[in-house]
């Protein structure tokens, strides 16, 4: 199968007996049945039989020195089971763990804390309540160090050295790293005509699920098995980290992912309480559940971003872009734990030349470790490309700001044309597909944006007339244009932790034509048990209701890197579609068996093979199916039953693309940010499920508007957490939501099986530098750092920016 | 303390600790994981149930306030008639993708058109805004309840799922 097979809108396909598409469409969702019931099955709903409940004491230091650990009296609670610490843990060697990045990570605090928040000690109990006072009985002697909280300040010769349980290790610097032509970029920039350099700032922010994270272990000592239902989006991997941190044999070991509750990133890392749970069933013998508070989620799990950039971009003085280059200081927290292909210490951002043609890039990233905690990839950020594609197109922004010219005609002038695909971008990545102009024209046409430049004319010219209202909004236009690489591998290039990024698929149809098809990858939300049904139905045009999908099970499922960075449809829906696509091909032989023809003399029709010229000589897949289980003779090398088992090893990322304008007014007065419209024009390739393509687009939206306007994790002086509540990391609600207006272009994929992209992180990625775009179109300034909370609004406004990281003048 | 709380129209009763949440009473006593436990500070809604016929953060209620009152959660809202209206209005606008803050934001959404059975977008946006959601953007949340109000008798009346 080709991509020019693909049918464009995927919305032609034949009508199951259910009503619903035979391939592609707009279906409801298998999953909601559940789950509008209040029957999901999330991990917390989990209740075992003699199940303990733990809970973990983390540290209120940002940086200690661990001087005594004192447990006895939460050992004489009368409803603990057990309390660790660092030190028991020391004796079964568990007390490090590797991270996914090749450091280590405490999984109790022996030495020092690192960060606020750090877990420094562990009670299984009767029950949550009792597990949680014990807590508060655990006395803990520390002796307070200086805290690096400024990355800035991380490599300065008088910081304290944050990582002293590395041998030899005498500075907080983790790591250097560089791509692209530094030598090019020297020459575009000396022969340039326009330079401008920007500093800015992508704050730490959170992917903040509404399910936290937690497990229950349980240890069969009689069998020797262990079984984890975790809060996992790679299920697979988990169970072969599990393995090596352990010592566990692998083949005795249960993953089990069931519903999840949102995982944006946030589930893709190993956490100490995941590990902790299982130590707790081992001591106690029974099952043990741990569930993270909303507090311990904010603070202690995977972060995102936290991107310290000064980027620099050289052009004509008609606006051709002739080069860009960025420097990133890159704060990774105490400990190195980002989840990202190992060969990319600084994940994909060096897709950063975004969607434009020039010829010369380069960039260099500087990690370093802070007094924070650890993550960096996560929130949707396809390994760093939500950095990236910010970087570029605030400075394409702050180039039209300079050249006084409108920021959408620049980029037009600038943007990689139709002909140039594939593309090999100036750092290496070779885009496989797209018609960028036509994007950026359609989200013109729906925003209305002629007018809407007209209308801010009118606004701004009233404004400047003597006796102006004073409270009359500023009016702000944003756009922004996105490239995402998503869909890792190819296994030769990507691996996580030497585990190549491939994924397995099993279906299976059943003698009666109905069909179970395994994925490696796991839902969070996504509605993998009907796009995946989809999938298979489009290929062999039997329907999606007869399709289960089967997920979340490592000991029922094969072999895979799991959901995260857009890549279950790129990667597991290929797979897919190509066991699909064996089981159709496997299906003609047998029909031929059947009808005593040649398989050569069949001819496909959806869901049925026929013989060429009297379509009533036929077989449909279940008779197929049923026959090929039966005592029909089959040729010879071929083997009964109907089923496939594929690897898909990607050649290529896939890149969707899209183009968005946002609409804002600010308050002169207060600085409040409201978005009136935000229009969104996504290029995924075919929609196997537009509805579900859709839906994701509007959270990623939401995603971008919250990044832009509210979301940040600051620290104080001394380390402490600032954003660790609802309260105080503020998620956007439906009143700052707009109503979404939503475009599409459609570019297959040629490289795919079914010539579709990612698109689960698209809007998280593209859309922030919108909103901040067209915040700062309305104040008419080039640039400040986001979010656009009502005071950094009015600090800006007033030129007095405010660093958002950090609550230090 | 013994509490005895009427939970979608049946009696449950147990001894509860008095700082017992009425999210874990539902949970873990009752039995009901329907109701979802998100954030401890009523910002997020997921643990949204109805007392006495108003909507609460159960995160913040003690059992022992709901002790002699009626509670209403998510697994109240099927009848022997069908899917309520809201429910349904999920499935069709595809209001929920994690399915996390769904019980919660529909026990709002009941209550909002129980008040008001013909809301518009803004009533519907400010209704909700005390539940948040991380997948959906809200957008075809507001749609749901949108087509629940445009299908009162909907109960009984339409298909449900497709498999």
């Amino acid at each position: 199968m080709t991509a020019t097979d693909v049918p464009a809108g995927g919305t032609d396909a034949p009508v199951s007996a259910a009503g619903n598409p035979i391939g592609f469409g707009r279906m409801i969702r298998k999953e909601d049945a559940r789950f509008i019931r209040g029957q999901g099955h999330y991990v917390d709903d989990l209740d075992l039989p003699g199940m303990l409940h733990s809970a973990i004491l983390r540290s209120s230091y940002a940086h200690a020195r661990i001087v005594s650990i004192d447990t006895s009296a939460a050992e004489a609670h009368p409803k603990v089971r057990a309390v660790i610490t660092g030190k028991t843990l020391e004796g079964l060697n568990l007390a490090w763990m590797p991270t996914l990045s090749g450091d280590v990570t405490a999984v109790l605090a022996t030495d020092k804390v690192r960060f606020q928040g750090q877990e420094v000690a562990y009670v299984v109990a009767e029950d949550e309540y009792s597990a949680r006072d014990a807590l508060e009985l655990i006395e803990v002697e520390y002796e307070p160090l200086p805290a690096v909280v400024d990355a800035r300040q991380a490599l300065a010769p008088d910081a304290p050295v944050i990582r002293d349980d590395l041998e030899g290790r005498t500075d907080n610097h983790i790591y250097d790293w560089e791509a692209g032509d530094a030598r090019a970029c020297e020459e575009a920039f000396a022969g340039a005509e326009v330079i401008v350099g920007q500093d800015m700032i992508y704050p730490r922010v959170h992917p903040a699920p509404m399910e936290t994270c937690g497990s229950v272990a349980h240890m069969d000592k009689v069998t020797g098995k262990l079984t984890i239902w975790t809060t996992t989006q790679a299920p697979h991997a988990h169970r072969t980290v599990y393995a090596l941190v352990a010592g566990l044999p692998e083949h005795k070991i249960q993953v089990i992912s069931p519903d999840i509750g949102g995982g944006f990133g946030n589930k893709v890392g190993i956490y100490p309480g995941y590990v902790l749970s299982i130590v707790g069933s081992i001591v106690t013998g029974v099952p043990v559940k741990w569930v993270e508070d909303r507090s311990e989620n904010l603070m202690s799990t995977s972060f995102a971003r936290d991107y310290h950039m000064h980027g620099e971009i050289a052009a004509t003085r008609e606006g051709r872009i002739l080069a860009l280059r960025v420097n990133v200081l890159a704060d990774h927290g105490a400990f190195n734990g980002v989840a990202q292909p190992t060969k990319f210490p600084a994940g994909f951002f060096h897709i950063f030349t975004g969607s434009y043609d020039y010829p010369a890039a380069h960039c260099k990233v500087t990690a370093v470790y802070t007094n924070k905690a650890l993550g960096g990839v996560a929130y949707a950020c396809s390994f760093r490309i939500t950095e990236a594609v910010y970087l570029v197109e605030r400075m394409v922004d702050c180039l039209a700001f300079e050249l006084k010219m409108d920021p959408a005609e620049l980029r037009m002038k600038n943007l990689l044309r139709p002909e140039q695909f594939p593309y090999t971008s100036p750092t290496g990545w070779v885009y496989d597909s797209g018609d960028y102009p036509r994007a950026l024209e359609e989200s013109m046409r729906i925003a209305g944006y002629e007018d809407l430049r007209r209308e801010q004319a009118a606004r701004r010219e009233a404004a400047a007339r003597p006796g102006a209202d004073p409270s009359a909004p500023l009016m702000g236009i944003g756009v922004s244009f996105f490239t995402e690489g998503v869909g890792a591998g190819p296994r030769k290039h990507m691996d996580i932790l030497g585990l190549g990024m491939a994924d397995g698929c099993e279906l299976r149809l059943h003698p009666t034509g109905k069909a179970q098809l395994r994925l490696s990858v796991q839902t969070q939300g996504q509605g993998h048990e009907t796009t995946f049904a989809q999938i298979v139905s489009h290929v062999i045009g039997i329907p999606p209701e007869d399709i289960e999908v089967l997920h979340g099970d490592t000991d029922n499922t094969p072999f895979g890197l799991g959901t995260y960075g857009s890549r279950s449809t790129p990667v597991s829906g290929a797979a897919a579609a190509v066991a699909a696509q064996r089981v159709k091909d496997k299906a003609r032989i047998i029909a031929a068996a059947a009808l005593e023809c040649s398989p050569d003399d069949l001819e496909w029709e959806h869901g049925r093979w026929h013989v060429r010229g009297d379509p009533s000589q036929g077989r449909t897949m279940a008779e197929i199916a049923m026959a090929a289980h039966s005592s029909l003779e089959l040729p010879e090398g071929v083997e009964g039953h109907l089923d496939a088992s594929v690897v898909y090893n990607p050649p290529n990322l896939t890149y969707p693309f899209g183009a968005y304008i946002c609409v804002v007014d600010v308050d002169p007065q207060t600085g409040v940010v409201k978005v009136r419209r935000f229009v969104a024009v996504d290029d995924c390739g075919p929609r196997i499920n537009p509805m579900i393509v859709e839906g994701q687009i509007h959270g990623g939206l939401a995603d971008g508007v919250g990044m832009a306007l509210m979301e940040v994790i600051a620290f104080d002086r001394d380390g402490n957490n600032l954003g660790g509540s609802f309260m105080d990391y503020l998620l956007p609600t439906s009143m700052e939501c707009p109503s979404w207006e939503l475009g599409v272009t459609v570019t297959p994929s040629p490289h795919h099986p079914i010539g579709v992209k990612g698109v689960g992180e698209s809007a998280t990625v593209g859309s922030p530098a919108a909103v901040v775009n067209a915040v700062l179109d309305a104040l008419q300034i080039r640039h400040a750092d986001m979010p656009f909370t009502p005071a950094v609004t009015w600090r800006a406004m007033q030129g007095r920016p405010l660093r958002p990281d950090l609550a230090i003048e | 303390m013994k509490v005895t709380i009427t939970v979608n129209g049946a009696a449950t009763s147990a001894d509860v600790e008095a700082r017992q949440l009425l999210v874990h009473y539902l949970r873990n006593t009752v039995g009901l994981t329907g109701t979802h436990w998100g954030c401890d500070t009523s910002n997020c809604g997921a643990c949204t149930v109805w007392l006495d016929g108003v909507p609460v953060k159960s995160c913040t209620t003690l059992a022992a306030m709901a002790d002699g009152h009626e509670v209403r959660t998510v697994e109240g809202l099927e009848t022997a008639a069908g899917l309520d209206p809201v429910q349904q209005g999920f499935i069709e606008e595809h209001g929920l993708q994690c399915g996390f803050c769904t019980p919660g934001m529909m026990m709002t959404a009941r209550a909002l058109l129980d008040a008001d059975p013909d809301p518009d977008e803004a009533t519907i946006r400010e209704a909700i805004s005390g539940n948040l959601c991380r997948c959906t953007g809200y957008e075809n949340i507001v749609r749901a309840v949108r087509w629940a109000a445009a299908h009162p008798a909907s109960r009984s009346a339409t298909e449900e799922v497709p498999a």
